[in-house]
């Protein structure tokens, strides 16, 4: 804001701004609104998004939710989360639980995400409070530890969780409810573009909630525990309290992503979807884009959600067509390098670039100080 | 009572294997306070190397002497093996992110971790591979009811001697000491002489050579490997590690052989599929309770 008013008065000063520059300050400026307005307007311009691009793109934006989330710890207070999936699948099993017709709940969308997140950041704080004194590197080992513990009580617990065949089906939001004449579920489990409004809705929700903690007081508070712990504390700051607060929402905005990711596959899918795989590929968006960055964020997950549904797809497709690989060696195929190619750009990020492709400026400073 | 017996001896088995890997977690962190997450695969990538040296040299057809000789030569080269890449991740990946945040180095580690596990996709295919049954099953303890066969043999003769000289090298060398001087104070090290990017490599090349060790016993001992099989045991060993101690090498054998225990009656009581959910349940209460592990020192976050 502040630099755009300055920009705005030396541009005035000389004379005329040209159009061309004022626009890419705006859109650097409120690139959330641009975005958000872009992708508002795209399915009622782009057919294709009402079917089954539609859903991999909700599916972007739910994983986008639960990297923001994973954010809040790994990126504004600096401690490793390794079992983040446990948290979105604890959300989707909680959600699935409180709907499906097996289970005498059956809430309404809204009090079943309601009631879930608060249940899944209270599980949080319950994993958080003893485990928070511990220093950095234990943690992580916990929360990695807690994803298998998880996992493999998800599996494992087959008269509550149903198994390897997960919980189904969970109704579509406003099963039942009748607006103006539109049966609200019947239209989510028609139109895809009825999801794809509700998941860059909540994402959308989400992205404002997290600019605005950035700047609250205990946003600033989760940056000064990870810059300075001992400084913080000095500072009258409750090291752990911040902390806690920090795991907790967390745990809840992951488990938000959770609601949707079930509700919109209709099923809680099966517990491998919830593994550590899973947490380490949100953890890379997360450290990709940028530690602490909510663009950034973004970006990593669009471009790893992108790397194995648009760019794998197609070199895969192009080798065949250019006949490079007439053998069918999976040494030649593109996605048999998956692994080997995240590996090397986490290695390469973290040796070059560690505050990752679009910093948060403190995060950059603070990455390029010089340790003694 | 018999069962019991004979749970408790494949826990101590192995649980000696776990002791061997954690070994190189905990010498890692020991020196340079980093969770080597490619500790895992870079067993995985050994064992690789054995099952080809295995079908290689057609090792599964020879008599008792080439066998135990055969054996005695993998543990050797896939130890070399181990310990020379650990020592080229080091110098490439970790060495230069030295000085930088703690995150860098350990998401780099997880990076060379995927980095492994995609070679032994290449290496091994994407499905489980059977190891060559090199020793005979037959039980050492004639009449006695319980089970020890040679391969049980095998990893305690492996493993005892390989620790026997791990704690000489660390207590009574020059080496071993500056080991010490630099887990214990880097600065203070390099000021009275130590080099301590070689001591850190010589740790790497040593937690490298011990995983290699371990990756050929755990071909011979479980008989099935897969590019997967890192992580998971590459977190059982971790969790040995934080059990002992980390940092504290008779800690890692301890925690192992807890681990091993652990992991035999749990799998004979409770079910094998809640194996997993065990261990690290208990990882997590022992780090709330007793963060500094078993038999390590507690240490203080220091300005």
């Amino acid at each position: 804001m502040t630099m755009n008013e300055r920009h705005s008065a030396r541009h005035d000063a000389i004379g005329a701004v040209p159009l061309r520059e004022r626009v890419m300050a705006f859109i650097r400026e409120r690139w959330e609104l641009v975005a958000l307005v872009v992708l508002a307007v795209a399915p009622l311009v782009v057919p294709a998004l009402g079917g089954a691009l539609g859903g991999q793109v909700t599916t972007l934006f739910i994983y986008c939710i639960l990297a923001l989330g994973l954010n809040v710890m790994v990126g504004y207070t600096g401690l490793v989360h390794l079992g983040i999936a446990a948290f979105f699948g604890i959300g989707a099993y909680l959600f699935a639980i409180l709907t499906v017709p097996m289970y005498p709940f059956q809430m309404r969308f809204v009090t079943a995400a309601a009631v879930s997140v608060l249940a899944t950041a209270a599980i949080g704080l319950a994993l958080g409070a003893p485990t928070l004194r511990l220093r950095g590197d234990y943690l992580a080992i916990v929360t990695l530890g807690f994803g298998e513990v998880v996992k493999v009580t998800l599996r494992n617990l087959e008269q509550i969780t149903g198994g390897m065949k997960g919980l189904n089906p969970v109704p579509p939001p406003g099963a039942g409810v009748v607006i103006g004449g539109i049966d609200l579920g019947l239209a989510f489990a028609i139109d895809p573009r009825w999801f794809y409004y509700l998941a860059l809705a909540a994402l959308a929700a989400v992205v404002v909630a997290m600019r605005r903690l950035e700047q609250s007081r205990l946003g600033r508070a989760w940056v000064a525990v990870r810059e300075d712990e001992l400084a913080a504390s000095a500072m009258g700051i409750s090291a752990i309290r911040v902390k806690l607060s920090a795991f907790a929402m967390s745990s809840a905005v992951a488990g938000l992503a959770g609601c949707l990711y079930a509700a919109s596959l209709s099923t809680t899918a099966d517990p491998n979807a919830y593994d550590f795989n899973r947490s380490i590929m949100v953890l890379c968006a997360v450290i990709l884009g940028g530690l602490g960055s909510i663009p950034g964020t973004l970006l990593g997950v669009a471009l790893l959600v992108g790397f194995d549904t648009v760019l794998a797809p197609w070199a895969d497709s192009a080798i065949q067509q250019w006949n490079i690989n007439p053998s069918g060696s999976s040494l030649l195929s593109f996605s048999g390098w998956r692994l080997a190619i995240f590996g090397l750009a986490l290695v390469l990020v973290m040796r070059y670039r560690p505050e990752g492709l679009i910093p948060s400026r403190r995060m950059a400073a603070e990455l390029h100080e010089e340790h003694s | 009572m018999q069962f019991f017996l004979q749970q408790c001896l494949i826990g101590i088995t192995n649980g000696a294997l776990v002791a061997l890997v954690a070994l190189g977690y905990t010498m890692v962190y020991g020196i340079i306070r980093l969770i080597n997450f490619a500790h895992g695969d870079l067993i995985m990538l050994g064992a690789c190397l054995a099952l080809s040296l295995v079908s290689g040299f057609g090792l599964a057809g020879g008599g008792m002497v080439t066998t135990w000789f055969g054996v005695v030569l993998l543990v050797l080269l896939c130890g070399l093996f181990c310990g020379g890449l650990n020592v080229a991740v080091d110098r490439i990946v970790y060495r230069p992110l030295r000085n930088a945040p703690k995150l860098a180095p350990l998401v780099s580690a997880i990076g060379v971790s995927f980095i492994f596990m995609n070679v032994g996709l290449f290496w091994l295919g994407p499905a489980d591979r059977s190891f060559p049954e090199l020793l005979p099953p037959a039980n050492l303890f004639a009449g006695e009811g319980l089970q020890f066969t040679a391969k049980d043999l095998l990893v305690l003769v492996v493993v005892v001697p390989l620790m026997i000289c791990l704690s000489l090298l660390v207590k009574s060398t020059r080496l071993g000491k500056a080991m010490r001087a630099v887990s214990q104070d880097p600065i203070a090290a390099a000021l009275v002489g130590i080099d301590v990017d070689r001591v850190i490599a010589f740790t790497f090349f040593v937690g490298g050579f011990l995983g290699g060790a371990a990756s050929v016993i755990y071909g011979l001992y479980i008989n099935t490997i897969s590019f997967q099989m890192g992580f998971q045991n590459g977190l059982y060993a971790f969790t040995a590690a934080v059990l002992g101690g980390i940092g504290s090498i008779p800690g890692a054998v301890v925690g192992g052989l807890v681990i091993g225990l652990v992991r035999a009656l749990s799998s004979a009581y409770v079910g094998e599929r809640w194996t997993g959910a065990i261990v690290f349940a208990i990882l997590i209460v022992i780090l709330v309770f007793r963060p500094e592990g078993l038999l390590g020192r507690g240490t203080k976050e220091k300005v």
